[in-house]
C-alpha cells in the first residue's frame, strides 16, 4: 500500500468538498474492491474519503411498491430483507459473509465490476440510483468496463427498486472468484418483462431479445430457441464468450423458472 | 498397551489449542531486533536476456538498507541452488542441470525469477526500493508448453533440445513382445494438469548473524530444517554446517513445497550475514503463485495389452515431465522413481516400460507436490484400466479383480523395480464396493437420467509407495543424501518424557501422534510426553517429512530408541530388585520380575537413573537418554480402492460428486481420526485436480491463474460428505508395521473422479481439470 491521506467526513457535501481538493481522491465505501487493489499497489490515491461517517446513508425502507436501499448498507442487510426476495436471494450470494457483511451496493455499483451481482438488479428492477447530486435511471448507468454514468466526484446515496410481480436471479458462480461468470435477473412487471444481465459483457445490460420473448410468453420454453448473441461476451480463463451466452440462456430458462417457484 | 491415550486411539491433538486460538508460532510471527525487510525484484518476462541492473534509484529511495544483485552473491562464493537426485539417461549419460544462480544473472527464464533484492528498515520501503530498481530485458521468445518443448527455442546454452533427461525403466522387449500377442490394446493420451501448491502460510525466512559466535540462525518454513542446512552450508556455501542452524517453527502446511531449499531464503541468510543485521521476508500470496514450485504437469502416452479375457499383457508408457526453467531440489526424481516405479499399480501386469523425457520451460520450477510422481502414475494407470474395461464390456471391478496381485503372492516383485511387501487389494475394494452400494448405481443412474442429468461411477485402485526410503537403494539410484530418521528418548528424572524428532510438522500432528507412541511403548502418561522438532540444533542430522514417511520412518526411530531405554531399565531394575536382567519383564509402565510380585514403575527406574544411590554405575552409565536412527529396508506401499460417483449438468457442464468413499490400507493406525483428516485433506487436493485447479501459463509465459481470483482452490462446498474407510495388512518391516497416510487421498481420487465423469459423459476422456466448459464443450463435441 501507498501512503494517503484518510479523510472520515460527517456530511455529503464535506465528503465532495474533500474530494474537489483532492489531487487523485478515491471515495472508501465498503472497500472490498479498494482495499485489496490499494494493497497489492495496483491504486495510489492521494486522499481516501471514508464514507463511513456519514449518517443516514445505510438501511432499507419500504414505501408502496419501492424499495430503497442506500448506499452504504450492506450485502447482509439486503440479504435480510424480505420486501424483494429476488434481491434478497442475489445479495445473499455475493462473495463470501466477510464480505457481505463489509461490501455495501453502492460501492459495488459505483464500482461497475463485470462480474458483480447487483447490477443485474439494478437494471432489471426498474431502479433508480441517486446520488448526492441528481437520480440516474437504473438502466442507463451502467455505461462500461468499470464505468458508469456517475459524473467526478458524485456519490451514490441510494438505490430504489421497483417491487415486481415476479423475479427471481439465476447465477453461474466463477468457480474461483465466485462473482457471476454470468448472472441473469428476470422480472414480470404485469406483462413487461426486464432481463438483466452481469457477467457476460463488459458491463450489466438488458437482455432486450430475451425480454421481447418473454414478454410475449412468460415461460420457461420461450427462451429455448432464442439464438444469443455473444460476439462482444467475455472470454478468461474459466468461460469462453461463447459459453457464455449458453449459459445466458440456461440461466435466463432457470430464472423464469425460479418467478413461479 | 492400549490406553485411551496410546497407540489406536482418536486423542485429540495437541497442537490444536494454540492453533484454533491463533497463539501458534509461525516464521512471520517472529520478529528480531534491528530486523529489517527483504522484498525481491522479480522477472516480469518468462525469457529475456538480463542486461545492466540500475540499482541507483532503489538505493537512494528512503529507509533502503541494500540492494544486493546476483553478481554479488557470486562474487561472495554464494553457490547454485543444486538438485539433489541425479537421473541418468537411458543412454547412460547424466542429466543435464542448467547453473541455478539464488539471483538471476544474464539470463530470467520464468515469470517471477528473482534478480535483485532490496533490503529496507521496513517492509514499504524494501518494496518501494524493489520497485526503482531498473533492469534492462531484451525478451526472448519463450518456451511454454512441455509437449512441443523439445523441439523449441533453446532456453540454456547447456542444454540442447530443452532436455534434461530421457530416462527409461522395465523391460522394453518384453513389453513389446507382450503388445505383439495382446488381444486387446488401450490407448490413451493424459495430460496431467499443472497444479500450484498453496499451503496456507506462505513461505517466510528470518536470517539472522550473531557476529560474536560467528554463527547464521535461519528461521525459515521447511519441511526439513537439516535437508536445508545442508544444502545451505555445503553447496551454497553461506556459512560451515556447524556455524549455522535452522529452525522450522510452526509450519502452516507445505504439501511438499516446503521441502525444497529456494533462492529466497538463501539471499536472507547471506545478507544478514553481509550486513550484520537480521533480515527478514514473508511471502505474498502473489509471489507464492509465482514462484514456489508447481506441481505435476506432465503429457503422457500410454498403452495396456490385454489378453481376450482382460488378463494385462503390457503396459507402455511414454511421458513428457515439465521440469519447468531450473531443476528445484529433488524434481528430478519425481517424474523417475517416485513415478515409473509405480505404473504396475496393484496388478500383476508381467511387462512394463516406462520412458520420461524430462524438459525444461520457461515456466516456475516444478517439483514434488503432494503424492509427487505417485499420482501422475495412478491417473495412468487407472485410467487405462477403467478404459480398458469399457472397451473390453466387462465390469470395471470385475477387471481390476482379475488382475489383482492376491495375499499369496507377497512379497511380490513387479517389473519397474519394487517389491510389495504386503497387501490385500481385493478387501479394500470389496469393502468400497459396499459402501457405494454398486449394485444400486443403475437404478441411481436411472433416477438421474429421469431428472435431465448423466450420472457415471469411476473406480481407482491405487498404490503408493511411501515411507521414503532405504538409503542404499535411494543412493543406488542417483539420491544425493541418505533417507533414514533420527529419535531420541529424554526420560526426564521425574519420569516424563521429551522427545525429540527429525521428523517435521507442518500439519501432521507428530505432537500428538509421536506422544501416543510413547505413552504406548513407556507406560508414560501421554500428557507428560512432549515432541521436539523442527531445529537443527535439537535434533541430529535427519532428513524431515514427505512422502508420508514421518510415522513408517520418524516413528520407528523412535521406537528404536523406546526400546533401548527399555533395555536400560530392565538393567536398572534387575539390579534394584535383586533379579536377573533375563527375569525381568516391562508392561503397562512397570518393570517386574517374572512370576513374582516385585516390581519399579517407569518413573521410579528413571529417578534411579538419575539419582544413582542403589545403581551399577559400575557396569552402567547413569542417565535414561537414547538415541536412533532408522534405515527402513523397504518402502512401504499404502493402497486401496476410491470409488466416486458424479452426476453432470449437460445443460451447464457442471459436475458434482454425489458420492466418495475411500477404502485405505494404511498398515496399523495410531491416531484413527488424525488418520481420517489428513485422508480428507489429500481427497479435496485431488478432487481439486480432477475438477478445479490449473496452473495456466499463455504463450508469453505469463501466468494466468496468479490468484485465488482465477486458480480455483478447493471449497468445501465443492466437496461431498466422504465416506473414509479402512483396512489393515500391517507393513512387514517397520516395528509399527505403519505404512503412511498423507498422501494417499491426493493419489487415489483424480483418476476416481475423471473416470465416474467420463463414465458419465460415455467418453474415453476429457481433459483434466473438468472444469463445465470443458466438460459442456465435451457433451456437444463429443
Amino acid at each position: 500500500m501507498y501512503a494517503f491521506d484518510y479523510h472520515k467526513p460527517a456530511s455529503l457535501q464535506e465528503a465532495s468538498d474533500l474530494m474537489a481538493s483532492a489531487d487523485d481522491g478515491a471515495y472508501l465505501a465498503g472497500g472490498m474492491t479498494l482495499i485489496p487493489t490499494l494493497k497489492q499497489r495496483l491504486a495510489a490515491p492521494s486522499d481516501v474519503v471514508d464514507l463511513a461517517g456519514i449518517a443516514g446513508l445505510a438501511g432499507v425502507t419500504v414505501d408502496g411498491d419501492v424499495v430503497k436501499v442506500g448506499g452504504m448498507t450492506r450485502h447482509a442487510d439486503v440479504a435480510a430483507c424480505e420486501a424483494l426476495p429476488a434481491l434478497a436471494d442475489l445479495a445473499g450470494r455475493i462473495g463470501d459473509a466477510h464480505v457481505r457483511n463489509r461490501g455495501t451496493i453502492g460501492g459495488s455499483v459505483a464500482n461497475s465490476d463485470p462480474a458483480a451481482d447487483y447490477p443485474a438488479a439494478v437494471v432489471a428492477l426498474a431502479a433508480e440510483v441517486h446520488t448526492n447530486k441528481r437520480t440516474i435511471a437504473g438502466d442507463a448507468f451502467f455505461t462500461g468496463l468499470f464505468e458508469t454514468a456517475l459524473q467526478e466526484g458524485e456519490i451514490v446515496t441510494a438505490v430504489d427498486f421497483r417491487v415486481p410481480d415476479a423475479a427471481a436471479y439465476a447465477k453461474f458462480p466463477n468457480p474461483a472468484s465466485r462473482y457471476a461468470t454470468v448472472g441473469v435477473l428476470v422480472a414480470r412487471y404485469g406483462d413487461a418483462v426486464r432481463v438483466g444481465v452481469t457477467g457476460a459483457g463488459p458491463c450489466a445490460f438488458r437482455a432486450t431479445a430475451l425480454e421481447e420473448a418473454l414478454s410475449a410468453e412468460f415461460a420457461p420454453g420461450a427462451v429455448d430457441a432464442l439464438a444469443i448473441d455473444h460476439s462482444d461476451f467475455n472470454t478468461d480463463l474459466h468461460a469462453s464468450a461463447e459459453y457464455r451466452g449458453h449459459l445466458l440462456g440456461v440461466l435466463a430458462k432457470r430464472a423464469v423458472e425460479g418467478c413461479s417457484g | 498397551m492400549a490406553t485411551e491415550t496410546g497407540i489406536g486411539a482418536s486423542v485429540k491433538r495437541k497442537e490444536d489449542a494454540r492453533f484454533i486460538t491463533g497463539a501458534g508460532r509461525y516464521t512471520d510471527d517472529l520478529n528480531a531486533p534491528g530486523q529489517t525487510w527483504a522484498v525481491f525484484a522479480r522477472s516480469p518476462h518468462a525469457r529475456a536476456k538480463l542486461g545492466g541492473i540500475d540499482t541507483g534509484a532503489a538505493l537512494a529511495t528512503d529507509g533502503v538498507v541494500a540492494v544486493f544483485v546476483g553478481a554479488d552473491l557470486k562474487a561472495d562464493g554464494i553457490g547454485d541452488l543444486p538438485c539433489g537426485w541425479m537421473v541418468k539417461s537411458k543412454d547412460g549419460s547424466d542429466m543435464v542441470q542448467p547453473p541455478h544462480p539464488p539471483l538471476a544473472v544474464e539470463r530470467v527464464n520464468y515469470v517471477g525469477e528473482p534478480y535483485a533484492v532490496v533490503i529496507g528498515e521496513t517492509l514499504d520501503a524494501a518494496r518501494n526500493g524493489a520497485e526503482a530498481v531498473q533492469a534492462d530485458f531484451e525478451e526472448l521468445p519463450p518456451v511454454v508448453d512441455v509437449a512441443s518443448a523439445a523441439g523449441a527455442e533453446q532456453i540454456h546454452d547447456a542444454v540442447p533440445n530443452n532436455q534434461c533427461y530421457d530416462w527409461e525403466l522395465g523391460d522394453q522387449a518384453a513389453t513389446d513382445a507382450a503388445f505383439e500377442k495382446a488381444h486387446h490394446v488401450t490407448r490413451l493420451d493424459i495430460v496431467n494438469n499443472r497444479l500450484i501448491p498453496n499451503a496456507i502460510e506462505p513461505r517466510a525466512a528470518l536470517g539472522e548473524y550473531d557476529a560474536a559466535a560467528g554463527t547464521y540462525t535461519l528461521h525459515t518454513t521447511s519441511q526439513n530444517p537439516h535437508l536445508e542446512r545442508l544444502v545451505l552450508a555445503a553447496f551454497v556455501q553461506v556459512a560451515p554446517e556447524a556455524k549455522l542452524r535452522v529452525i522450522s517453527p510452526d509450519v502452516g502446511g507445505g504439501f511438499g513445497s516446503k521441502i525444497f531449499v529456494y533462492a529466497e531464503e538463501t539471499a536472507v541468510i547471506w545478507a544478514a550475514g553481509k550486513l550484520r543485521r537480521p533480515v527478514k521476508w514473508r511471502a505474498d500470496r502473489s509471489e507464492s503463485f509465482l514462484a514456489d514450485a508447481h506441481g505435476r504437469d506432465h503429457a503422457t502416452h500410454a498403452e495396456l495389452a490385454l489378453t481376450e479375457d482382460g488378463e494385462f499383457l503390457g503396459l507402455r508408457v511414454q511421458t513428457k515431465a515439465n521440469m519447468g526453467a531450473y531443476l528445484s531440489t529433488f524434481a528430478s526424481s519425481v517424474p523417475t522413481y517416485l513415478y515409473g516405479t509405480l505404473l504396475a499399480g496393484q496388478y500383476k501386469t508381467p511387462a512394463i516400460h516406462v520412458q520420461v523425457q524430462s524438459l525444461f520451460t520457461n515456466t516456475a520450477p516444478v517439483d514434488a507436490y503432494r503424492g509427487a510422481g505417485r499420482p501422475e502414475a495412478t491417473y495412468v494407470v487407472e485410467r487405462l484400466v477403467e478404459t480398458a474395461a469399457r472397451e473390453i464390456g466387462m465390469d470395471p471391478a470385475d477387471l481390476r479383480r482379475r488382475n489383482f496381485i492376491q495375499p499369496g503372492d507377497f512379497p511380490y516383485e513387479t517389473p519397474v523395480a519394487l517389491t510389495y511387501d504386503t497387501g490385500d487389494y481385493d478387501a479394500s475394494l470389496d469393502k468400497a464396493l459396499a459402501h457405494a452400494d454398486y449394485a444400486g448405481f443403475a437404478e441411481r443412474r436411472a433416477e438421474s437420467e429421469a431428472r435431465g442429468k448423466k450420472r457415471g461411477i469411476g473406480f481407482s485402485c491405487y498404490i503408493e509407495a511411501c515411507g521414503l526410503a532405504p538409503s542404499q537403494v535411494a543412493l543406488s539410484l542417483g539420491a544425493g543424501v541418505g533417507l533414514f530418521e533420527v529419535g531420541e528418548v529424554r526420560v526426564d528424572v521425574t519420569g516424563s518424557v521429551t522427545v525429540t524428532t527429525g521428523s517435521h510438522s507442518h500439519g501432521q500432528s507428530h505432537e500428538t501422534t509421536f506422544a501416543q507412541i510413547i505413552s504406548d511403548k513407556l507406560g508414560v502418561p501421554f500428557e507428560n510426553v512432549t515432541v521436539l522438532h523442527g531445529d537443527t540444533g535439537r535434533s541430529d542430522y535427519a532428513l524431515g517429512t514427505y512422502g508420508s514417511r514421518s510415522l513408517a520412518v520418524g516413528g520407528s526411530a523412535l521406537v528404536k530408541a523406546s526400546d533401548k531405554i527399555i533395555a536400560k531399565g530392565k538393567k536398572i531394575a534387575a539390579h534394584m530388585l535383586e533379579a536377573n536382567e533375563d527375569q525381568m519383564a516391562f508392561e503397562d509402565g512397570a518393570f517386574r520380575v517374572v512370576d513374582s510380585n516385585q516390581s519399579l514403575t517407569f518413573a521410579e527406574v528413571a529417578f534411579a537413573a538419575y539419582v544413582p544411590s542403589n545403581y551399577p554405575l559400575e557396569e552402567l552409565e547413569p542417565g535414561l537418554s537414547e538415541k536412533a536412527f532408522y534405515d527402513p529396508p523397504n518402502f512401504t506401499y499404502p493402497a486401496g480402492a476410491h470409488i466416486c460417483e458424479v452426476e453432470v449438468d449437460p445443460e451447464t457442464g457442471v459436475v458434482r460428486i454425489d458420492q466418495f468413499v475411500a477404502v485405505d490400507d494404511f498398515g496399523q493406525i495410531v491416531n484413527p481420526m488424525i488418520v481420517e483428516g489428513q485422508v480428507h485433506g489429500g481427497l479435496a487436493q485431488g478432487i481439486g485436480q480432477a475438477l478445479l485447479e490449473h496452473g495456466v501459463y499463455d504463450e508469453s509465459g505469463q501466468l494466468l491463474s496468479g490468484s485465488y481470483m482465477d486458480y480455483t482452490m478447493p471449497r468445501a462446498d465443492d466437496l461431498p460428505n466422504f465416506l473414509v474407510d479402512t483396512t489393515t495388512t500391517p507393513c512387514t518391516h517397520n516395528p509399527l508395521g505403519v505404512k503412511g497416510c498423507g498422501e494417499a487421498g491426493a493419489i487415489g481420487s483424480t483418476a476416481a473422479v475423471m473416470n465416474a465423469v467420463t463414465d458419465a459423459l460415455g467418453v474415453a476422456s476429457v481433459p483434466m481439470p473438468a472444469t463445465p466448459e470443458t466438460v459442456w464443450r465435451t457433451l456437444r463435441e463429443g
